[in-house]
């Protein structure tokens, strides 16, 4: 072969910055390509997809809606994938924390109580956290595959909650529409900015950046994961315990996208429908790994990966295109970003040049 | 023979739930014997019903329709391969990678096609015995894809274990080193045994496009991809029980189906809940056996291989 692909002696930290940035630019230039196909003029649909949205000052705080509960899902799913825990089950998670959350409204709803709001929250990382451990403890009692368990389990989170919609929970004034009630005030996100839909989730998840980061760099359950995840013998002989491992990123992962879920039901929707979410959970398995697994770069691939939901919604209402184009777009993304990772670890070399010098 | 006649009906349902699940699997299992864990079946599948549903409103041909999406899940899975095998990025994240690409790009593919009706894929007749009671509908009067399903589980089964191509696929696959160093080409062989398995994906989504249900809706795998994947498992990777394991799912899916039907009194997202749920426990149940599962993997499942120069 005349390229050779040559395993570099310690790995490229410029690269490692660089990747994110070359797999958008290949993204946008394929995309170019799809969107001509489409029919539809490319320079056109690139402005409606990224700058369009960002018109207002209401849109732009949009985007943080739309980012706060892919940054608190991949936030939570990048520490257990630092550990090589490959739990998929964000999607489920966010719904059960909706549920469990949203429960104690259904079955108090005129408590108007300041407790309402923070016993939600709390309820809702519970429930995440308690569907993330089946998988857990799957995982750590019978070897159970948890990549399989906790995929199957968003399919069985999201009919229970059709069940739920569609039988007790449905708003006896809400003419045999599958809804809740709407939330009262005492159980909604506080809005942050008046006159947009930004909420006291955002803060959280910012909390949840700060949190992470602080645990990945200073603390020894970071480091802990960060030894279980690239070493794991490494590990064995320190007396790190995988199992305590999985357990603790299932649950830390769980906890968060159950927060997603909750501030979702008690924020820009408001209520308990049969879709909370237009795939938070599996797009933020795409955030996690742009932002490098790091908390800073996830906050900033949250908001990327928001945008192209706004910028979906934006390009379907003025150019027509099928809402579809954001789910293509987002699969390319994390396609070019491992397809470029190989220059992490990775050099090219031609063959010839190195011929010559021998 | 009569007494049974009401179980005609429920038996061939069962084959055309299970007929998807038996061609992503027995495609993933090849791919698997390689040495590759390729977690992209759902999209592969996705993009094969659409392709193969495509085909099939446009030319009216079904067998071109079924190449159609066997050549569509191949190319999906050479993706993967460029990217895990080339490009050495890791399996795992690949695979998910493949699968959210799939979904999104079916989906953009299909969006016109929404609710558009075919023809359901015809069942052959096989002259004088699909008339027999009984036996007659069950075994002789099934559609093509049927038929190939349990062709490629012969297949498959006789090529890894009576053939010296399949020795060295298992080869590749349990010490990619050592049969590097006796001069196997690794990452070709692996190219093709997971297009084989994107192949026979993309043909598992056409079954559903055009047999299971004749139309087209987005994310209408529901997670088959996955069940796919754990069928694997669950057969400890020999292709006979991938058949079983295929069956049995597919009678799970069409219990809930006549539970309705019978008037039992449970919710309907209850009983759709039973493939997962089903999933679970026989993933448990059988990895359970930690020992018993790493006798029979791969060994070199989801490793990147780097020909060291």
């Amino acid at each position: 072969m005349l390229l050779k692909i040559e395993k570099r002696a310690e790995y490229s930290k410029s690269m490692v910055y660089l990747t994110p940035v070359i797999a958008l630019v290949l993204t946008v230039l394929t995309s170019i390509v799809l969107f001509e196909s489409l029919g539809v003029n490319p320079i056109e649909a690139l402005y409606q997809f990224f700058i369009a949205p960002l018109d207002t000052e209401y849109e732009f705080s949009e985007l943080f809606v739309k980012a706060t509960p892919l940054i608190l899902c991949a936030i939570g799913l990048s520490v257990g994938f630092r550990a090589n825990v490959w739990n998929i089950g964000a999607e489920g998670q966010l719904t059960m924390g909706a549920i469990a959350g949203s429960s104690l409204f259904i079955y108090f709803p005129e408590t108007d109580s300041i407790f309402l709001l923070p016993a939600m929250i709390i309820m809702g990382a519970l429930g995440g956290a308690a569907w993330a451990a089946i998988p857990a403890f799957f995982k750590t009692r019978f070897n159970a595959n948890e990549i399989l368990t906790s995929l199957m389990l968003v399919y069985v989170a999201l009919l229970l909650l059709s069940l739920l919609i569609h039988g007790p929970w449905r708003d006896p004034a809400g003419f045999n529409f599958p809804e809740s009630q709407t939330f009262s005030d005492s159980a909604d996100m506080p809005i942050l900015i008046p006159g947009t839909r930004m909420h006291f989730g955002t803060l959280l998840a910012l909390l949840a950046v700060f949190g992470a980061w602080i645990m990945m760099a200073r603390t020894l359950i970071g480091f802990q994961v960060k030894v279980i995840g690239e070493a794991p013998r490494a590990g064995g002989y320190a007396g790190f315990s995988q199992k305590k491992i999985i357990w603790f990123t299932l649950l830390f992962a769980g906890a968060l996208s159950g927060i997603a879920g909750l501030s979702e039901v008690s924020g820009p929707i408001d209520q308990v429908v049969p879709s909370i979410s237009p795939g938070y959970g599996f797009t933020a398995i795409i955030v996690a790994f742009l932002g490098r697994l790091h908390p800073v770069g996830i906050f900033f691939a949250g908001l990327l990966m928001a945008l192209t939901y706004l910028g979906g919604e934006t390009a379907q209402i003025n150019l027509g295109l099928p809402v579809a184009v954001t789910g293509v777009f987002q699969g390319m993304v994390l396609f070019f970003l491992l397809a470029c990772d190989v220059l992490v670890h990775y050099r090219f070399r031609l063959n010839i040049a190195r011929k010559a010098t021998s | 023979m009569s007494g049974f006649d009401w179980m005609v009906p429920v038996i061939l349902t069962v084959i055309t739930a299970a007929t998807p699940l038996v061609f992503a699997g027995i495609g993933e299992l090849v791919t698997e014997k390689s040495g590759v864990l390729n977690l992209g079946v759902e999209g592969m599948m996705l993009v094969g019903a659409v392709s193969g549903f495509i085909a099939a409103l446009v030319t009216g041909n079904y067998f071109l329709a079924v190449c159609a999406a066997a050549f569509a899940g191949a190319v999906m899975a050479f993706l993967f391969g460029v990217l895990t095998l080339s490009l050495m990025a890791n399996q795992v994240a690949t695979g998910l990678a493949l699968t959210l690409f799939g979904v999104g790009l079916s989906a953009l593919m299909g969006q016109e096609f929404v609710g558009e009706p075919v023809t359901a894929l015809s069942k052959l007749n096989i002259a004088g015995l699909s008339d027999l009671p009984f036996i007659g509908p069950i075994l002789f009067a099934q559609d093509a894809l049927v038929y190939l399903s349990f062709a490629m589980v012969a297949i498959v089964s006789w090529f890894l274990y009576k053939t010296k191509a399949g020795l060295v696929l298992r080869a590749v696959g349990d010490s990619h080193d050592a049969a590097h160093s006796i001069g196997y080409p690794v990452i070709a062989i692996r190219y093709l045994a997971v297009m084989f398995g994107g192949a026979m994906s993309g043909i598992g989504g056409a079954y559903l496009s055009l047999a299971y249900t004749p139309m087209w809706a987005e994310n209408m795998t529901a997670g088959r991809g996955w069940i796919a994947l754990a069928l694997i498992v669950f057969a400890t990777w020999k292709p006979g029980l991938v058949l079983v394991g295929a069956y049995m799912f597919g009678g799970i899916t069409i219990l809930q189906l006549h539970a309705q039907a019978a008037g039992l009194n449970v919710p309907s997202q209850v009983l759709s809940m039973l493939p997962y749920l089903a999933t679970i426990l026989v993933l448990v149940l059988i990895s359970k056996d930690e020992s018993r599962i790493r006798k029979h993997a791969p060994a070199c499942i989801g490793k990147i291989f780097h020909p060291a120069a």
